[in-house]
């Protein structure tokens, strides 16, 4: 099935039917087509997916749109631990609950999520957007580099060296962007924001005579 | 790695299919390991008739899917250990056994307890995996499907059950060493993971007088649990004393005469999904071990957070008991 989807013409629509919580379901897509999953799917579904659209109408296992370089993947239910782990572009939108490391080393992508995030998520986030319609767990942002954190509900603990930021007018741009996107009617003024306070040691310049 | 699964049934109508239904949960689970596998299941009236007691064994020697092994010579086996342990107590009366692949069921009048005393006597050198008079406890090493087949796994009822299939990390691809771990009555613990402090808790329990079966680290959880429970702690104490005590990566799925529970460490890598419905609960490490259940898909499905006990009492079946600890920290 994978290798039909593969070949598919661009532009064409596909339809996954009794997925069943298979794994590796639309992996590896490469061009603009749609793809829809009607049911729950197991790991890494829509993995490394590049231009498609994915919508999977169902709970989502492992690692969904991990390392995704474009397109969108929609997850209409709940996802388990690692969403959109290491992603470079895309937009991943989770209407439910993302469990434990949603967006860990995120490279790029856009991530919003309807409920809340698990611990550790956004974890040596790198680049890109997590938009937390619902509450995070412990450790939200550790070692984060330069992604974006927007949060409307609680924070648990932000992890080593990820701050709570001034939401500035560009922030409310990109969030109210990013919400529309997902099709959601929250308020950016609604939400926080955080990022890096950039004091871990690769950020002090005196670290730089070390090489 | 390894593969969880367990069923909680609400709808006594159910209780017929417990083996058919568990099987195919395990059949799907031999994905996350296929040395060996085990099931614990609650009251099946084929192997422990009511108002009986039974115990499980494992003969010395019992080896991987033993072909020369015929279930006639098994049968063998299984009659000359019931007449030994006989012999070992006349006060027991009458046993009956029956071989289900490399375990042993003895099944009598008397109490677990005192069946196994005799046993012990008789058979030193078997091990003995469960006593009680609800738990029947049926493993061995081998392909989980193959296995099911020699327990006649489709045939079984019961309540409740559990269900693993094992890819062995810690300790030997034996018999003894494949999951479920029943060390209390009617106690049942199976494991997805491994714990990393294990030989410090074992020579603590040993200082304490606790006997080990094997070097497994999931049989030191098993006893610890096994303790507590002794003591009187109620289950969902006994496992958040377990997340205060074990270091390690672990879901586990822990069964009792009255409780089916779960709890995952504080990193929760390792995988689980539960879904409940008007008629049962169900646990496992995928859910796609789930898509046969009947009413699966209008069940609430949800993951386990960390270092949270799940406990479903079955004294109030319909209300699910959730105790909640404080998430712990990360050092840094």
């Amino acid at each position: 099935m994978n290798q039909a989807l593969h070949r598919a013409a661009p532009g064409s629509a596909w339809e996954v039917a009794h997925p069943d919580g298979r794994h590796a379901i639309a992996v590896g897509l490469t061009e603009p087509i749609s793809v829809r999953i009607s049911g729950p799917v197991g790991y890494f579904a829509a993995g490394m997916n590049e231009q498609a659209t994915v919508e999977i109408a169902g709970n989502a296992g492992v690692g969904v749109a991990e390392n995704m370089m474009s397109g969108r993947v929609h997850v209409t239910g709940s996802a388990s631990q690692s969403a959109g782990a290491t992603a470079h572009g895309g937009l991943l939108v989770i209407d439910g609950d993302a469990a434990a490391r949603c967006g860990i080393s995120m490279k790029g992508v856009d991530i919003v999520v309807g409920g809340n995030v698990g611990h550790m998520s956004a974890f040596m986030a790198q680049a890109g957007a997590l938009v937390v319609c619902g509450n995070a767990g412990d450790g939200l942002g550790d070692s984060i580099y330069e992604a974006h954190i927007y949060v409307q509900g609680n924070v648990g603990a932000l992890g080593a060296d990820c701050v709570e930021k001034q939401m500035r007018p560009e922030h409310l741009e990109e969030l109210a962007g990013l919400l529309a996107a997902a099709g959601r009617s929250e308020r950016p003024d609604q939400f926080r924001r955080y990022g890096s306070a950039r004091q871990l040691y690769n950020f002090h310049v005196d670290n730089a005579f070390a090489y | 790695m390894c593969g969880i699964a367990g069923l909680h049934f609400r709808n006594p109508s159910l209780y017929p299919r417990l083996g058919e239904l568990l099987g195919s949960m395990l059949q799907k689970a031999a994905g996350r390991g296929n040395d060996s596998a085990g099931v614990g299941l609650y009251a099946d009236p084929g192997t422990i008739p009511p108002g009986q007691s039974t115990i499980c064994l494992l003969l010395a020697g019992a080896t991987a899917g033993d072909e020369s092994t015929s279930p006639a010579a098994r049968a063998a086996t299984a009659a000359t250990a019931a007449r030994a342990v006989e012999s070992a107590d006349p006060g027991l009366g009458a046993i009956t056994a029956a071989a289900f692949g490399q375990t042993l069921v003895l099944t009598a009048q008397a109490s677990g307890s005192v069946l196994a005393a005799a046993a012990r006597v008789a058979l030193p050198h078997a091990k003995i995996i469960s006593q009680g008079q609800a738990l029947t406890v049926l493993k061995g090493v081998g392909e989980p499907t193959a296995l099911a087949q020699e327990w006649r796994l489709a045939d079984r009822g019961g309540w409740q059950g559990v269900a693993h299939t094992r890819m062995a990390t810690e300790s030997a691809v034996t018999p003894g060493g494949s999951h479920p771990f029943s060390v209390g009555p009617d106690q049942c613990l199976v494991h997805n993971g491994s714990f990393s402090n294990h030989e410090a808790i074992r020579k603590s329990l040993i200082t304490q007088g606790v006997r080990f079966d094997s070097l497994n680290d999931t049989e030191v959880g098993a006893r610890f649990v096994a303790g507590r429970l002794a003591e009187g702690a109620s289950m969902a104490q006994a496992l958040t004393d377990l997340t205060r005590t074990f270091d390690g990566f672990y879901t586990l799925l822990v069964s009792s005469a009255t409780a089916f529970a779960v709890v995952r460490d504080a990193i929760a890598c390792k995988p689980a999904i539960i879904a409940e419905t008007p008629d049962l609960v169900a646990v496992a490490s995928e859910y796609r071990y789930l898509t046969d259940l009947p009413g699966i898909e209008t069940a609430r499905l949800f993951e386990p957070d960390p270092e949270v006990v799940y406990v479903w009492e079955r004294s109030s079946p319909t209300s699910p008991l959730a105790s909640t600890l404080g998430t712990s920290r990360s050092g840094n």
